[in-house]
Formats: C-alpha cells, sequence, structure tokens
C-alpha cells in the first residue's frame, strides 16, 4: 500500500529500509550525522513539513515528523518545495544535481558529504523502492 | 534544468597570440618546472609583456598536486595581488590554479571545502585563463579540480561551476614536444572523458555530440600521432579532442572508470590518463548488461560496429583495448608492474577509494562491494568482465 508523502509514516519507512540495507550499511559505515528534509509549501502542498532521519555509522536509529528545526536538531537540512520532493522521490530529479542547481538547498558540513558518495546513491535506492501515495 | 559552462576558447595555431590583448596589470602564472625548462613560460611571459602585465612564476606544481602546493600558490597570489591568474601545463598545474585562485579570492576557505553546492563569488580579484600544454585532461574547460591529500593518500575530487576558467587557449602548438608515453596517457584519458560523459547518467542534448565528436577524433587521431608525433594535423586534431571531450563530460560527469581510476592513482601513483584509460574497457563491460545502448551507439559512431545492445558496447570495449594495445598501453594492472601481492592487500582501499568518489554515481550499473571488488581483480588480470 502507498503511503503518503510528506509523513511520519514515509520517513519512518526510509528509517526502516535504510536498517535493511546492507549497501548502505557498508558505504556510510562511518558516517555521522542527522539529516532534516524541510518540505515547504508550494501550490501542490500549502505547509511546512520537517521530516527528520537520523543516521549513525550505517544504521538509523530513529526518524520522525517533527514540528520544527528546533524540535529535532539535525546536522544537515535539505530544503526545497514539496513539488521539488515529489521530483527527486519520483527519480525525476536527480539529488545531487538538484543540490549543484540550488533546487534542493543544503546546508550543514558539505565537506563531509562529498565523502559520502555512494550513502547518497543507497539513500536514493532506498527512496525508489518506497510506493509512495503523493495525494493526487 | 542544468547548466552548461564553458570558458571562452580560442583554438588552433597561433590561439597563444590572444595574450598579447588582455588587459590588466598583474599575471601570476601557475605551471610547474618542466614547462619552465621547455621554454614554454617564457614563450607565455613574452605575450603578457606584449600586453603590459607585470609577471610572477610559481613553478613547482608537482602531478597530482597536494593541498600544500595550492597554499603556497595561494600565499604568492595574495603578496603579490594579480587580477589574472594563468594555469599553464596538464592538468595538475590547471587544477592547482583553479584552486590557488578559489583560495585567494576566498581565503575563508580550505580546498576541502571548494564544493559545487555553494556560491564561492570568485572574479572580485582575477579571472582565470587556462593552457593546456598536453592533450587529455580537458581541464581547461572544466570547473573540476582533483588534488591530492598525500596524508590520507586519496584523491579529492572538488570545484564548483564558477570555476570554470573565463578563457581557454588551445595552441597544438604547445602540445608539440609531449613525449610519446605523455601523449598516450593523455589520449586515452580524453577517450574515457568523451566516452564516459556521453554514458553517465547525466548526460544530456548539449553535451551528447561533443563526447561523439571526441570519441570520432580520438579513434582516428590518437594512432596517426603516436605513429608520428611530428604530424602536425593529429596533434592540432588530438588537442581539439581533448577540450572537447573536457566540454562533455564537464558538462556532464565522469564515471565509474574515473572512480577507479582515481583509487588506483592514489594508492599506486599510476598516471591519471593511464588509470583511467585502463579501467575504461572493464566499466564498459560490467555495465553493458544493464546499460548498453549508449555504448553500442558510441560503437557505430566510431565505426567500432553496427550491433547493438550488448554486442554493440563489448565491441566499443574491444576497440578501446585495440587502441590502448596499438599505442602501447596497458590493457591490465598486471602489465603495469603492480605485484599481485601487493596489489590484492590494497584491495579492500581500492573499493573503498572508488566507492567515494563522487563519478561513480552516474554509473549505469551500480556495483556491490564484492562485484567493484572482482572488477578491480578482472582488471588486473585483463579478463573480459562476465559478471
Amino acid at each position: 500500500m502507498a503511503i503518503k508523502f510528506p509523513s511520519d509514516e514515509w520517513i519512518k519507512e526510509l528509517s526502516s529500509r535504510l536498517n535493511a540495507s546492507e549497501a548502505y550499511e557498508k558505504s556510510a559505515k562511518n558516517w555521522e550525522g542527522d539529516f532534516m528534509f524541510v518540505s515547504e509549501p508550494d501550490a501542490l502542498y500549502p505547509e511546512t513539513v520537517y521530516l527528520f532521519l537520523g543516521l549513525y555509522h550505517g544504521k538509523s536509529p530513529e526518524a520522525m515528523l517533527v514540528s520544527s528545526l528546533e524540535e529535532k536538531p539535525a546536522g544537515y537540512v535539505i530544503r526545497a518545495p514539496f513539488g521539488t520532493w515529489r521530483k527527486v522521490v519520483e527519480g525525476k530529479i536527480d539529488p545531487i544535481q538538484g543540490m549543484m542547481t540550488r533546487q534542493l538547498k543544503l546546508s550543514g558540513n558539505m565537506m563531509m558529504v562529498m565523502r559520502y558518495p555512494k550513502a547518497a546513491k543507497e539513500i536514493m535506492n532506498c527512496v525508489s523502492t518506497i510506493e509512495t501515495d503523493f495525494g493526487d | 534544468m542544468w547548466y552548461f559552462n564553458s570558458p571562452q576558447i580560442v583554438f588552433g595555431e597561433g590561439a597563444l597570440n590572444a595574450l598579447d590583448d588582455i588587459q590588466g596589470s598583474r599575471a601570476l602564472v601557475v605551471t610547474d618546472a618542466v614547462l619552465v625548462r621547455l621554454g614554454i613560460v617564457d614563450k607565455v611571459k613574452s605575450h603578457l609583456d606584449t600586453a603590459g602585465l607585470e609577471v610572477r612564476v610559481f613553478d613547482t606544481v608537482e602531478q597530482d598536486p597536494s593541498v600544500e602546493t595550492v597554499y603556497r600558490g595561494a600565499e604568492m597570489a595574495r603578496a603579490f595581488q594579480p587580477d589574472w591568474i594563468i594555469g599553464l601545463g596538464g592538468g595538475s598545474p590547471m587544477d592547482a590554479a583553479k584552486a590557488i585562485w578559489v583560495l585567494y579570492e576566498r581565503p575563508d576557505l580550505e580546498p576541502a571545502e571548494i564544493n559545487p553546492f555553494i556560491q564561492l563569488g570568485l572574479r572580485k580579484k582575477a579571472r582565470l585563463i587556462t593552457v593546456p600544454t598536453t592533450s587529455g585532461t580537458g581541464a581547461e574547460v572544466t570547473w573540476a579540480i582533483v588534488l591530492s591529500d598525500i596524508e590520507g593518500r586519496k584523491k579529492m575530487s572538488l570545484g564548483n561551476r564558477e570555476n570554470v576558467a573565463d578563457m581557454a587557449i588551445v595552441d597544438p602548438e604547445l602540445a608539440v614536444s609531449m613525449p610519446s608515453r605523455l601523449t598516450a596517457d593523455t589520449g586515452l584519458d580524453a577517450l574515457t572523458h568523451a566516452v564516459e560523459g556521453y554514458s553517465c547518467s547525466w548526460h544530456n542534448d548539449l553535451t551528447n555530440g561533443l563526447c561523439v565528436q571526441a570519441v570520432q577524433l580520438v579513434f582516428e587521431y590518437l594512432p596517426r600521432v603516436m605513429a608520428d608525433g611530428a604530424d602536425q594535423e593529429a596533434r592540432e586534431r588530438m588537442h581539439n579532442a581533448a577540450t572537447i571531450a573536457g566540454l562533455g563530460f564537464g558538462n556532464s560527469l565522469a564515471s565509474m572508470a574515473h572512480s577507479m581510476g582515481h583509487a588506483l592513482g592514489a594508492i599506486f601513483h599510476i598516471p591519471h590518463g593511464s588509470a583511467v584509460g585502463l579501467f575504461l574497457p572493464y566499466t564498459i563491460e560490467f555495465i553493458a548488461p544493464e546499460a548498453p545502448e549508449r555504448f553500442a551507439a558510441l560503437a557505430r559512431a566510431s565505426r567500432c560496429s553496427q550491433a547493438e545492445g550488448k554486442e554493440g558496447a563489448f565491441s566499443l570495449a574491444t576497440a578501446i583495448r585495440e587502441l590502448a594495445a596499438q599505442i602501447g598501453s596497458p590493457t591490465s594492472i598486471a602489465q603495469l608492474g603492480i605485484s599481485r601481492q601487493d596489489y590484492q592487500a590494497q584491495l579492500d582501499e581500492l573499493v573503498d577509494k572508488a566507492f567515494n568518489d563522487a563519478s561513480i554515481l552516474t554509473a549505469g550499473r551500480s556495483p556491490s562491494f564484492d562485484e567493484l571488488a572482482q572488477l578491480f581483480l578482472y582488471a588486473y588480470d585483463g579478463k573480459v568482465v562476465d559478471f
């Protein structure tokens, strides 16, 4: 059954799939840094949504929808309008290209992000396996 | 959305004369000792004299330039306050020039922070001219910077779109003195750029034609220039091919052969072009079962084969191995003189480094850790990939 995006259920599903991924575990074995995905309002979705994804040494210890950045501070924050996130989840925008063209705005220690391209790819591989409902 | 970045390109015989007309007061030439010895730096200086510029030369860029070298160059730039920085040489001096330029403009940054996700705000103090003296790297038109982290034994892939030079001067006369081995290595580098720029997942309409043209030029003119280094036409066409391939892959991306080549180069200090060119046919054969068509299209365009699908892709890999053999380049790691024992001992590190190289993101088939290790071993033995 498709899972609504953005939602607490969706980010927990991603966390669960990362924890089941041997490829992610190997590629992110030294990674330390949580992510906050911020879906900003646009014509398709009128609210700001904050999805927290905990990531530590190849595992995702926790994930949840929160009400603000302050509720669960994360080392890395990626912001984009809902419509852009939708294209990322659907595989229509490569997230790295999205960040390079500033369609996705990343803040955090970018030197670290640059060192883990395989982990980024494995996260996207997990995202692509989630059957997602965008509320159409 | 995506971007296509390019400097103004002055190319062909006599292109170096473009330096006579640049406007400014001080130029810092970033280069290496070999080019000083060959008199090429003096040639550039005489053009800058004509333009009325005061010139300083930073000539201690080594192969695979280190972060420390870049810091020293930036220090010289800060003392001299140039309004032009000129990267003169192969990929190493040009990459060093890009990084020195960034640190000169942005002393608050360290080299590892030069990444594509931020705005650097360059061109407030200086602009950049690149002048290639080898035919392969494409660094004259790309924004990529590869530096060595000597302590960490790794190559750092850095860069930002703003790093693209303002002007690239592609004068074939500067490549005439390239020794045979360098001609072969850099030629295979250009071929790898073109094939990967065309086949990677970031390929696009604006770069496809450039990559095809570069592949055709390399297949036609690299054997000619290797057979006769004084063949002026072949030299010029290879010099152009390298720049065209640079525009192609620089505005899409490199791929798996680069990630493996960077890993090999960082550990065993193999020249870049030789390393990436060696891995190219193996990566084509690995990717072909899942995504053969773009390789097959290149095989048709370069008249290697009319076959489609996997057969066409494999024919391209075979043609590349034949070209490498024809020009005396190694087609296996064993031929590089690396012992099996040393190679096996570094296998985990090779795999780890290749996976942490951004070029691996765009491969048409994403390898697992075991598959990548196996691919490294096949490349050692020179075995056609069958998994």
